[in-house]
């Protein structure tokens, strides 16, 4: 059955090669723009993360396949776990991952620096009609290093306060527009004989420090500049006690131990008044499935800092080719290309998946897939706002572990002062390794 | 006698080349790469450091030595009280009751859950804030605790998942060994009119040994290698407190990409677990036979 079909792909193939792409229009109703038939037959596997992403793209797979006559292997894992397989496989030399999800930010230098990933920026260039210039230019530069374009940028986020209208409704206060009311807003809604945190945010180590980017960049601060640690700024110094100090005083029980799942799950039933996150959780949110706080959750944009509006606005997941796929030039680019064209962003982003094209989010039709008010809050952000959520260097995960480190003094109530001058050195001495 | 010997040769070979590709191999390549340094790069070979990675995890790398000590001190307090409790239940079963067969199912029921999915179910039991084990402490007007979320409990949290994992087996274990246990000294020590706790301190606890001492080499050395319920409920925190040598191992190879240091690591690790069950073993030899 399967040779069979194989076959008649193979004939359909070659009838459509010498039509020279005639039955390219005639073919489906479903958005596979520049797909073609050149590949028909060719196997792709295909590696994705548990993201709301992958699972809005999956009805979109069967006519691809049809319009393509190619054969995918999906196969899907949650994000820790895509790593590790990842790596796994790609150590060993295989070639068993054609295109495969990734995060830019966390592993794609580490990837690219050990030839994991083909160079996208011939086809970038030379496909004029995919457009490259329609992403956006934070999300370009992303996952572009030394001149070599590694992914191509699906998913866009940005650090947003979710917090209870009905709370603030009560206590008369309007949404925080700046870090001054954000905390006043915090100490006052700060509830602990109910069981109502003022705020809630991340408080583990490693992953609170994209969260806690927005802080550092409002206060005037930043990881590295030169290749040396910033650590040591005044700016810094004011971030981490800001942000330590909210939660440790209007933060809830246990959040040295929070990552985002932990701070949805608190905010979700609600046990605090804000949580400050990445905005693609709202869906979470207003699942009545999920969630009690539905109606009662607004959306506000990142507060203002001493440094004016520095919410970060990163790609945060984008799609790679694996640099020894012998497909790499033809079969796994045509999937590549066809996953982020405009069309497909655009049914995508309908769907509530934040993209990256302008022309997309530049359309009414791009923003109907979001809820109004969080419609409007987002497209302030898009605009706006610092590129990187995280240093930007090879080893990531290390990083991370180093310049996190003062948060937890800070939400213990140690001494901050130094834990961040540790900080520095550390972050200095690892930057000089990182090469 | 060589006739025999060749056909007993040739039935040994599919044992013989498991275990070199499964076991030799994976031990050689760590050894090997942990005197390297590599990220796994596809174009750069692992670089030569001789004994670098061992110096700076012995010298350097405080993170290493207080794994090392979180380690042995989690299977320290959860074996332990993981026989205690097994043998207070293997004994409560073995006697005849009503319900019996019932009972011995859902005391295996712990044991018999995926051990990611106890770790993401106690997550959500030790929540500080909706879970019920501090919603109940409110309702009882006692102080909620951070559990997981604090430096100090986040171990022995851990312990305690563990011990309520895997004290099922301990007690599986020794209800067999008592169903082996010879009726007759008992049936004297009776007519002798031992009671209750001398016949078992005096009987059934030495007689008993060999299985306890079997049961310990066997789950210190799981309890040594524990990562599941750790990875998934606090991945080495708060603040490190709860992080043993295998999830430092897993940092250092899957965070940092550090593939030679960990190895290093793994190695150290290795040779650790190798000289607690050779002690163990010994330990058998000494005190599980022949007390009888």
């Amino acid at each position: 059955m399967k040779l069979r079909s194989t076959r008649l792909i193979g004939i359909l193939a070659a009838v459509c090669a010498l039509a020279n792409g005639g039955c390219r229009k005639t073919e489906s109703s479903a958005p596979t723009p520049g797909a073609s038939k050149k590949f028909a037959g060719k196997q792709l596997n295909i590696i994705l993360a548990n993201h709301p992403w992958s699972e809005a793209l999956a009805p979109m797979l069967e006519d691809f396949k049809k319009t393509t006559g190619m054969e995918l292997t999906i196969s899907h894992y949650p994000e820790d776990q895509l790593s590790q397989k990842l790596q796994i496989g790609l150590t060993a030399g295989s070639n068993r991952a054609d295109v495969f999800m990734l995060r830019p930010l966390q592993e794609a230098r580490q990837f690219a620096e050990n030839h994991w990933l083909a160079d996208l920026l011939p086809h970038a260039q030379s496909d004029k009609d995919w457009n490259w210039s329609d992403f956006q230019e934070a999300a370009r530069d992303t996952v572009t290093f030394d001149k070599a374009v590694y992914g191509v940028p699906v998913v866009t986020e940005r650090e947003m306060v979710y917090y209870r209208k009905d709370l603030f409704d009560k206590a008369g206060l309007k949404p925080p527009a700046t870090l001054e009311e954000l905390k006043a807003a915090a100490a006052k809604l700060n509830d602990p004989a109910n069981a109502v945190a003022g705020i809630v945010m991340r408080g583990q180590r490693a992953p609170s420090v994209t969260q806690f980017s927005s802080f550092l960049y409002s206060f005037g601060g930043d990881w590295i500049r030169d290749g040396k640690s910033l650590l040591d700024s005044p700016q810094a110094l004011t971030a981490y006690k800001f942000y330590g100090g909210l939660l440790k005083n209007y933060g809830p029980q246990g959040a040295l131990n929070m990552s985002w799942p932990q701070g949805l799950a608190v905010f979700q039933r609600g046990k605090a008044a804000m949580w400050i996150d990445a905005d693609v959780f709202y869906p979470n949110l207003i699942d009545p499935a999920k969630s009690t706080v539905t109606t009662t959750v607004g959306f506000a944009p990142f507060p203002l800092g001493p440094a004016g509006a520095k919410n970060y606005n990163v790609t945060s997941w984008a799609l790679g080719i694996n640099e020894s796929s012998p497909e790499k030039a033809g079969a796994a680019w045509e999937f590549v290309q066809w996953a982020t064209s405009a069309p497909v962003v655009m049914a995508l982003q309908q769907k509530g998946v934040p993209g990256a094209r302008l022309s997309v989010w530049n359309s009414p039709d791009g923003l109907k897939g979001f809820p109004e008010a969080y419609a409007k809050v987002i497209q302030i952000q898009v605009a706006r706002g610092v590129g990187h959520d995280r240093p930007r260097v090879i080893k990531v995960g290390a990083a991370r572990d180093i310049v996190g480190e003062p948060v937890v003094t800070a939400i213990q109530g140690g001494d901050v002062e130094a834990s961040v001058k540790k900080a520095h050195e550390q972050f200095n001495a690892f930057l000089l390794q990182d090469k | 006698m060589p006739t025999r010997r060749h056909p007993g040769t040739f039935f040994i070979v599919p044992a013989v080349v498991f275990v070199v590709a499964m076991v030799l191999f994976p031990v050689g390549y760590t050894a090997w790469l942990s005197l390297h340094e590599w990220s796994g790069s596809a174009v750069r070979s692992p670089r030569w450091v001789g004994i670098g990675n061992y110096a700076e995890l012995l010298t350097q790398d405080p993170r290493f030595g207080y794994a090392v000590l979180r380690t042995f001190f989690f299977t320290a307090i959860a074996v332990p009280l993981e026989i205690v409790l097994g043998l207070a239940i293997a004994l409560l079963i073995s006697e005849k009751f009503r319900g019996q067969h019932l009972a011995k199912a859902l005391i295996l029921l712990p044991m018999v859950a995926t051990p990611v999915a106890i770790g993401m179910a106690w997550l959500l039991i030790l929540e500080p804030n909706i879970g019920p084990i501090n919603t109940l402490l409110r309702s009882w007007h006692l102080p909620p605790q951070p559990f997981l979320g604090s430096g100090r409990q986040a171990l022995l949290c851990l312990i305690a998942v563990d011990v309520w994992q895997w004290t099922p087996m301990m007690a599986l274990i020794l209800v067999a060994g008592l169903a082996t246990l010879p009726g007759e000294p008992f049936e004297a020590a009776r007519v002798d009119g031992a009671g209750p706790w001398q016949r078992f301190y005096h009987l059934t606890l030495p007689l008993l040994m060999p299985t306890i001492v079997t049961a310990m080499l066997l789950r210190s050395i799981e309890a040594l290698k524990t990562f599941d319920i750790i990875y998934t409920m606090t991945r080495g925190g708060s603040d490190y407190s709860s992080e043993t040598m295998n999830i430092y191992g897993y940092v250092q190879s899957f965070e940092y990409f550090a593939l030679g240091k960990a190895s290093s690591l793994l190695t150290v690790f290795f040779a650790l677990v190798l000289g607690v069950s050779l002690i163990l073993i010994e330990v058998r030899k000494r005190w599980g036979t022949a007390v009888a």
